[in-house]
């Protein structure tokens, strides 16, 4: 073998294990999936393989599962929102601050290190009948029974906010960080007023950052089961509830199928929305 | 908006985010019999109780065992990966580099039941391997992003010369990138530990009935009711995953240095 051809072999070589990896598992099992989703669960307990409607049927007409996915949606949306409104003003202060910039970036780091599960259970701490909250209340005698603030569609918004958040403003702070400074005065020595220059430069130039913030928020947010199971009560499934459900409890697959495969198109959707404006290498920026 | 109205802002959005967390600590070290307000006193009980509970130490021990495994494995396919793609011209690199990255791109949840699926069609059911398998592919993509965003800016110069003066590509990569590169692996490593730890969505559906995770068991404990011991164990945790990090920042800060 020539030396050319060694050489060209090389990439392909460092390549093959992680593309092996992804291939066997990730990119043949979603097709797995797919297939699976048109096979039948049986009255014995035994999946028959087939082409059969079915599961999509179901998921498809049966309003109960469309509106789920509505609240589902609903909630990833408030949760966005909510999260780009706290979020901008602090990206904006720690880029734009001299002093104490390293320590809030660091800071904001550390929420990523901090577990998930516990994040969200201290929300219990805070908020549950002997939280806080509810002795603080009790103490100063403005309760006299402590109130029933968690298990609701709030504290589970509230519980996403508080693990999406940094995402968000790291994402923006990622993008005004890149805007030059300037700018802002350029704007405003030509006679507009400094929320004007804001609204007009700093704003518009922070879009994309703004953007991958949001759309990780979303994606996170919708997929998401485990803050409805731990913050939610009996009435807060989300989407990804149904699809942990029909596999875990009811260990109908096929089903559990259709469900996840919803649950892609949609936020594969979104992600190719976003990759037509922005393009990928803006999320990458935010995650790396 | 005033300077000063962003700046309360940005603090009470801090707040937000630390202020649970700290009460988790806070209450860990609360000595009142419910572990819950009021704080009546400090009091290492609770750590006692945790150090003496047997299935948090095994579910402790599976984590470790995992997240070590985990950041060993995708670790090793991520940087040679980010080497063929930082280093040499490979026809669709950008189709490769979003393959690398898919495993983030897809909800967590339907990699979780993908894989589960798939693997028990192959009559691999649920066991210690399958959630290997599981974290390797969760990971992998931010070994990926890391270690690429380093090898980018590590000259290709450097390893010429030392190939131009007689080393072959291996001794040249052995000797010149791979100790520029260490912080990178190190920190690859550790964000896939940290990661494989903290990791609940997939892990639910991929573990066997018997083995419990750290979150898996923080998890089953809560459907019961919040004990202090869960405040103990998350303190440990925090104390754990941020303290750990910060001493592998300043290991890595060292070598840097000392490489300057």
């Amino acid at each position: 073998m020539t030396l050319e051809k060694r050489e060209a072999r090389r990439p392909w070589l460092l390549l093959s294990p992680a593309l092996t990896t992804i291939f066997f598992l990730l990119v043949v099992p979603v097709i797995f999936v797919v297939v699976y989703s048109f096979w039948l669960r049986t009255a014995s307990g035994a999946d028959q393989p087939g082409f059969y409607l079915t599961n999509w049927a179901e998921v498809l007409t049966d309003s109960f599962y469309r509106d789920i996915l509505f609240h589902t949606l609903k909630i990833a949306t408030i949760t966005t929102v909510l999260c780009a409104i706290l979020g901008y003003p602090a990206a904006y202060f720690i880029a734009r601050s001299r002093r104490n910039k390293a320590m809030l970036l660091m800071c904001l780091m550390l929420p990523f290190w901090i577990s998930y599960i516990i994040r969200t259970m201290s929300w219990i701490n805070i908020l549950g009948v002997s939280g806080a909250l509810n002795s603080l209340l009790l103490a100063s005698g403005i309760i006299s029974e402590p109130l029933q603030l968690l298990y609701n569609e709030t504290t589970v918004i509230l519980g996403l906010i508080h693990f999406l958040l940094p995402f968000m403003i790291l994402n923006i702070y990622v993008s005004v960080e890149g805007i030059d400074e300037t700018l802002e005065d350029a704007a405003c020595s030509l006679g507009s007023t400094r929320w004007q220059s804001f609204l007009e430069v700093t704003l518009p130039l922070s879009l994309p950052g703004l953007a991958a913030g949001g759309l990780l928020c979303f994606v996170l947010g919708a997929g998401t089961y485990i803050t409805p199971l731990i913050l939610g009560g009996p009435t807060d499934a989300m989407f990804a509830n149904l699809v942990f459900e029909a596999i875990i409890t009811q260990l109908d697959w096929p089903l559990g199928s259709a469900l996840s495969l919803v649950l892609v198109a949609v936020l594969g959707a979104l992600i190719l929305i976003y990759n037509r404006f922005f393009g990928m290498s803006q999320l990458m920026k935010g995650l790396s | 908006m005033g300077w000063s109205v962003i700046r309360a802002w940005t603090a009470a959005v801090y707040l937000f985010m630390f202020l649970p967390v700290a009460v988790v600590v806070l209450l860990s070290f609360n000595s009142n019999q419910f572990g819950s307000f009021p704080v009546t006193g400090f009091s290492f009980r609770w750590f006692i109780e945790l150090w003496e509970n047997e299935a948090i130490l095994r579910a402790f021990k599976t984590s470790m065992i995992l997240g070590a495994l985990t950041a060993l494995i995708s670790t090793f396919l991520g940087v040679l990966a980010s080497l063929a793609l930082v280093r040499y011209k490979v026809p669709g690199r950008d189709f490769i580099s979003t393959l690398l990255i898919a495993p983030v791109l897809v909800p967590e949840v339907v990699l979780a039941v993908a894989l589960l699926l798939f693997l028990n069609f192959l009559s691999l059911h649920k066991s210690f391997f399958l959630l290997l398998l599981g974290h390797v592919i969760f990971t992998l993509p931010f070994v990926v992003l890391v270690v690429q965003a380093r090898l980018v800016s590590i000259r290709r110069d450097y390893e010429e010369a030392a190939m131009s003066l007689g080393a072959n590509p291996i001794q040249a990569f052995l000797t010149i990138t791979l100790p520029l590169l260490a912080p990178a692996i190190f920190a690859g490593m550790l964000f896939a530990f940290t990661i494989s730890f903290d990791d609940i969505t997939g892990t639910l559906f991929w573990k066997p009935g018997g083995i419990e995770t750290v979150p898996t068991q923080i998890f089953s404990m809560l459907r019961n009711s919040i004990s202090p011991e869960i405040n103990a164990l998350g303190s440990v945790m925090i104390i754990l995953t941020v303290g750990l990090p910060l001493i592998g920042l300043g290991i890595a800060r060292r070598i840097a240095a000392k490489q300057a």
